[in-house]
C-alpha cells in the first residue's frame, strides 16, 4: 500500500488512523512529563514569558500542516515564474501566498524527469515545521535516519516508491541552517485541474521526497 | 576519473576509523538498521508544550537558549537515554539541563515544582475516581 | 578564529579526517572523503561555538557539498550517477586534488 495513495484519498490534510492515545488524565504523570508542565510554570512564574505566549505558540504549531507546502507546489506547477521565486528564496516566495514560512531559511529542490530528490536529517530531525507541520515519527526514526542516506533506493522502495535506474537519486542530509523542501513533478493527466485541486495532489509525503504524486482519477 | 577504485583504500580506512576514532551515538549516517516503521502519532499536549517552550526561548526576542545548545544538550544525554527516551523526552531532558546551567532555573525550584504538580494531579486522579 | 580558504563553486574539496568530541555538524560517514562545492551558503556563526554558549565568535562560510554516493559507500548498491549533497562549514573542508584527467 502506498503512503501516497492514503495521503491522497485525505487531500493531503489527513493521515492514516492514528493509534488510540490513553487519556493522560487517567495515569501517573511521567518523569519527562512532570519536568514540561514544571518548566512550563516556572518559566511562566519568572516572566520569561507568559502562558498566553504558550498557548498561543502551541496553536500556531497546530495550524501548520502540509497544505502550506502544498499551496507552493500547486502555484509553482501553474506559474513559471512563481517557480523561480520559490527556487530563489523560498520563505520570501511563500509570504506572496500569505504563508509565514519563518526566518530559518528553506531550500526547495526541483525533482526533474533525471533527478529524484528526498530528504533526511541523520543528526538529529531538521524539516521545514513552518510549512509542513510537525514531521511524522519515522522521519525521526534510526532507520530513516541511517539508512536513507546510505540505501535510498531500499528505503523509498519500502514507503512503496520506486525510482527507475535512469533517474538519479539526489538525498539531501540537513546538517546545517538550510531546511529543504521538495517540488515534486506535476503528474501526467493533471492538465486543466486548478490549483486548489492540483494541492489536493501534493501529499506530505511528495514534499520530503520519500513519494511522487499520483495522477488524478478521472 | 580517480587513478584508482576509491573502495579498497576506503574500506581499509573506515574500519580502521571504527577502532581509532569515536563516532558519537546521534551521528548515525550510514548505519545499518531494519526497516522504517512507518508510525506516526498525534502529538500529546505535553509534548507540543515541549515544542512550544522551545521555540518560545530560543525566539530572537528572548535568545535564551539556542537550537545548538538544545542540541549538544541532546547529543551529551549518551546512548542509553537516547536510544529510551521518546523524541520529546531529549527535547525537555536537555531543556532543563540548559537552563539549569545557566541559572533560569535552579534544581531546588525545580524539584519543588514537580513535586506540588505532581501532588495536585493525583489529588485531581483521586477526585475522578470518587466521582 | 580564521574563516580559512574561500572556495568557489566547483572546487574540490576533502572533508578533514578528524574526530574530535564535542557539538560537531560534519557527519562521521563524510569524513576523509573528497566531494565538489554546489553552493555556497552564507556566512553563519559556528555551531560548534554556539552549542556552548559562545555567541561572538567569527562567522564561518557555509556551503554545500555534493558526492557521488559510490566514492561514499564501497557496497552502494545503486547507479553510479547518485549523489548526496549537505552543508558543511567551511571549518572542515580543505582543498582536495584536481581530478586526473
Amino acid at each position: 500500500m502506498s503512503g501516497a495513495r492514503d495521503h491522497s484519498h485525505d487531500h493531503g490534510h489527513g493521515h492514516a488512523p492514528h493509534p488510540f492515545q490513553p487519556d493522560i488524565e487517567d495515569a501517573p504523570l511521567t518523569h519527562h512529563q512532570l519536568l514540561a508542565l514544571a518548566v512550563g510554570e516556572l518559566l511562566v512564574d519568572k516572566g520569561v514569558f507568559t502562558g498566553y505566549d504558550l498557548r498561543r505558540q502551541i496553536e500556531d504549531m497546530d495550524s501548520r500542516s502540509p497544505a502550506s507546502g502544498a499551496k507552493l507546489v500547486a502555484r509553482a506547477w501553474t506559474d513559471a515564474a512563481f517557480k523561480d521565486r520559490l527556487l530563489q528564496d523560498t520563505n520570501k516566495a511563500a509570504a506572496e501566498l500569505g504563508i509565514d514560512a519563518g526566518t530559518i531559511p528553506i531550500m526547495t529542490v526541483e525533482n526533474m524527469p533525471d533527478t529524484h530528490n528526498v530528504i533526511v536529517c541523520t543528526l538529529c530531525s531538521c524539516y521545514p515545521r513552518l510549512l509542513l507541520g510537525l514531521p511524522p515519527d519515522w522521519y525521526k526514526s534510526r532507520a530513516y535516519r541511517s539508512r536513507m542516506v546510505r540505501e535510498p533506493r531500499a528505503v523509498l522502495a519500502e514507503f512503496g516508491t520506486a525510482i527507475p535506474g535512469d533517474v538519479a537519486v539526489k538525498v539531501h542530509d540537513s546538517t546545517a541552517e538550510l531546511r529543504y523542501l521538495v517540488l515534486p513533478m506535476r503528474p501526467t493527466g493533471s492538465d486543466g485541474m486548478d490549483e486548489a485541486a492540483l494541492a489536493g495532489l501534493v501529499t506530505r509525503d511528495c514534499m520530503i521526497g520519500v513519494a511522487v504524486p499520483d495522477a488524478p482519477d478521472h | 576519473m580517480l587513478a584508482a577504485p576509491p573502495s579498497l583504500s576506503h574500506t581499509r580506512r573506515m574500519s580502521v576509523d571504527k577502532e581509532a576514532h569515536m563516532r558519537r551515538h546521534h551521528d548515525m549516517g550510514g548505519l545499518e538498521a531494519g526497516p522504517v516503521e512507518r508510525r506516526e502519532h498525534d502529538y500529546a499536549p505535553w509534548e507540543k508544550r515541549v515544542d512550544a517552550i522551545m521555540r518560545l526561548l530560543s525566539d530572537p526576542k528572548r535568545r535564551i537558549l539556542r537550537v545548538d545548545e538544545l542540541r549538544r544538550g541532546i547529543e551529551a544525554l549518551g546512548p542509553g537515554a537516547y536510544d529510551e527516551l521518546s523524541y520529546y523526552e531529549r527535547w525537555i531532558a536537555s531543556i532543563a539541563d540548559n537552563l539549569i546551567e545557566k541559572g533560569v532555573i535552579t534544581i531546588d525550584e525545580l524539584g519543588r515544582r514537580m513535586a506540588e504538580i505532581e501532588a495536585r494531579h493525583e489529588a485531581e486522579r483521586a477526585k475522578g475516581r470518587a466521582e | 578564529m580564521s574563516v580559512g580558504k574561500r572556495f568557489p563553486v566547483g572546487a574540490r574539496v576533502r572533508i578533514r579526517r578528524a574526530f574530535p568530541p564535542g557539538h560537531v555538524r560534519a557527519p562521521w560517514y563524510l569524513r576523509g572523503l573528497t566531494g565538489e562545492v554546489c553552493h555556497v551558503v552564507g556566512e553563519f556563526r559556528n555551531p560548534e561555538e554556539l552549542a556552548y554558549g559562545r555567541n561572538d565568535g567569527a562567522k564561518l562560510t557555509l556551503y554545500r557539498v555534493r558526492f557521488r554516493q559510490t566514492d561514499i559507500w564501497p557496497d552502494y548498491a545503486g547507479p553510479a550517477h547518485d549523489t548526496l549533497e549537505v552543508e558543511i562549514y567551511g571549518n572542515w573542508m580543505e582543498p582536495a586534488e584536481e581530478k586526473a584527467a
